[in-house]
């Protein structure tokens, strides 16, 4: 057996020093872990040092296959995640405009165990005690490891808008930022909502998971009423003083494709719902009634990276070390995705996600062969949003690594948007949702 | 060496998932690797792509031919929707690297 990757002594030391006969038993499960009593001694194999990953959306997923892949299949890696498979938040807008079902864009984890050797695990993990290392999981089982993997998502902070909570629970109001079951939801309402309605979304003030996403969304809304009930309206009611992203493409396709149909209204921040009478407050300007109203609150990371005490960032997000993702509250957990604390020009988007956790993988492997990471790591972005059932507009970015500011940067002359909606755009946007999916899980 | 089947068996289900890809053999590697996987979201994971993807696959491309095209892109004379704008923001050191990365894997 050869050793290419681990050959240096120092190195192999690294791998091995936290190896011990329980972890390998654990591995192995119960008739393991007899044979290995049986057998102990220099026939051992190699011991895996264990990396658990929490979270299966595009950064976790991505993180626990690019471990794999990166470390040669060395590490043993588990990823921990409460849905049976994945659903794509990109591409989940066109559910909701009626052109995809979710089973287009549902995708199962079972590629990351059988190609790739993931150790699947469907739970939650419900706290985290770093000092043991060890996480405890929803269903009162515990994962050791090693190093720790956080891509929790986004919380939505449903209590900042008063009565959203209890609108939400009872289905009244929904967010849908979640792809899934709220997808189909949402979908619903708009199909019994009868002709001559207002569809209301109102957007929370910047960062927010996916920032051309509510833009997309209005233009799915409008695009299926436009065919289906041309009397209705779209409301798009922003707390930002602009369109966050893509605006000059989103305000040229609202007034070509569906004018009078889309109306935007900059500067208003939801402070209340009424979910009886469908009715939303702003802090500033009047109240706006709908017949379907979906209310996007503001964000934050993922409530067990908050639990955990990693959001250091205005109580809301996880710093991290940009050459690393290691929280710069607790070095050796890496957090990853919508979680954290962005730098100027990253959006929390899934690619950027699927970015992050290459970048954390390879520094991970690395600092367990006993190299230095990667001093000039690189992001790129390319974000699709579909404006009607084929045509689509991209904003695309390439952020590097700068020493000196210790955050990534757009480079200089790179990245930017289409000119125009186009066809050949909505054939890309698919490809790529596709080939994402597929280097995320598969 | 003494053989001990039940171990053997226990590491059986290890064995039919072997990694798709040889683990980097030092540093250097491992960043050409990482830097690689910046074009895998819309390339496929190590340049192979999907079944009918509408943008080509990268691995097993001629390395001049890599470098020629990132190089038509980055001046304009290849027209296309997103690539122009990507290709920019890598340098001709990295365009080197990464072209010599996929050129070597198979088709």
């Amino acid at each position: 057996m050869t050793h290419t990757l681990f050959s240096v002594s120092a190195s192999r030391r690294a791998w091995l020093q936290s190896a011990s006969l329980p972890t390998l038993a654990r591995f192995l499960g119960g008739s393991g872990m007899a044979a290995l009593a049986g057998c102990a001694g220099s026939q051992l194999p190699p011991a895996r040092t264990r990396v658990l990953v929490v979270g299966g959306g595009f950064a976790g997923s991505t993180a626990a296959k690019y471990l794999r892949l990166f470390s040669g299949g060395r590490l043993d890696v588990t990823l921990v995640e409460p849905d049976a498979a994945f659903i794509s938040c990109p591409m989940s807008n066109l559910v909701i405009g009626g052109h995809r079902q979710l089973a287009d864009i549902t995708r199962p984890y079972s590629t990351l165990a059988q190609r790739h050797g993931v150790r699947l695990v469907q739970d939650r993990v419900a706290s985290i005690d770093s000092q043991r290392r060890l996480a405890t999981l929803a269903s009162g089982a515990t994962i050791g490891y090693d190093k720790l993997v956080l891509a929790p998502g986004v919380e939505l902070l449903l209590d900042t808008v008063e009565g959203l909570r209890a609108a939400s629970a009872d289905g009244r109001i929904l967010q849908a930022w979640k792809a899934g079951a709220e997808t189909l939801a949402l979908r619903r309402q708009l199909e019994a909502m009868p002709d001559g309605g207002t569809f209301a979304i109102t957007i929370p003030e910047a960062p927010y998971r996916c920032p051309p996403g509510p833009y997309e969304r209005a233009c799915q809304v409008a695009s299926y009423f436009k065919a289906h009930k041309p009397r209705s309206k779209v409301l798009v009611l922003d707390a930002n003083p602009d369109i966050t992203s893509k605006g000059a493409l989103f305000r040229q396709v609202w007034a070509e494709q569906y004018p009078g149909m889309v109306e935007y209204r900059a500067q208003h921040k939801a402070t209340g719902v009424d979910a009886r009478s469908l009715t939303v407050r702003f802090e500033l300007q009047d109240d706006v009634q709908a017949d379907v109203l979906n209310v996007l609150p503001a964000m934050r990371a993922g409530a067990l990276a908050v639990a955990s005490g990693l959001a250091n960032a205005n109580a809301r997000w996880c710093g991290v070390d940009y050459l690393t993702f290691a929280s710069t509250v607790a070095p050796d957990i890496h957090v990853l995705g919508d979680a954290i604390q962005v730098a100027p020009a990253m959006p929390k988007s899934g690619h950027m996600a699927n970015g992050h956790a290459k970048v954390a993988a390879a520094a991970i492997v690395a600092s367990l062969a006993g190299w230095d990471s990667n001093p000039e790591p690189m992001l790129t972005n390319t974000c699709y949003s579909f404006v009607d059932g084929r045509n689509v507009v991209h904003v695309a970015s390439v952020h590097a690594y700068v020493a000196a500011e210790k955050t990534y940067k757009a480079v200089t002359g790179s990245g930017g948007l289409s000119a125009a909606p186009s066809q050949r755009e909505g054939d890309y946007a698919w490809n790529w949702a596709r080939t994402i999916w597929a280097d995320t899980l598969g | 060496m003494r053989f001990c089947h039940i171990t053997l068996a226990g590491w059986l289900p290890l064995l039919l998932v072997l990694p798709s890809a040889a683990a980097p053999a030092d540093a250097a590697a491992l960043r050409t690797e990482a830097l690689a996987a910046t074009c895998a979201a819309c390339h496929g994971t190590a340049g192979a792509p999907l079944p009918q993807a509408s943008v080509p696959g990268l691995a097993g491309l001629p390395r001049h031919y890599l470098v020629e095209q990132m190089a038509a892109f980055k001046a304009g004379r290849r027209e296309a929707t997103v690539m122009h704008q990507l290709a920019k923001g890598y340098s001709d050191a990295q365009i080197e690297q990464l072209a010599g990365y996929f050129a070597a894997l198979p088709r």
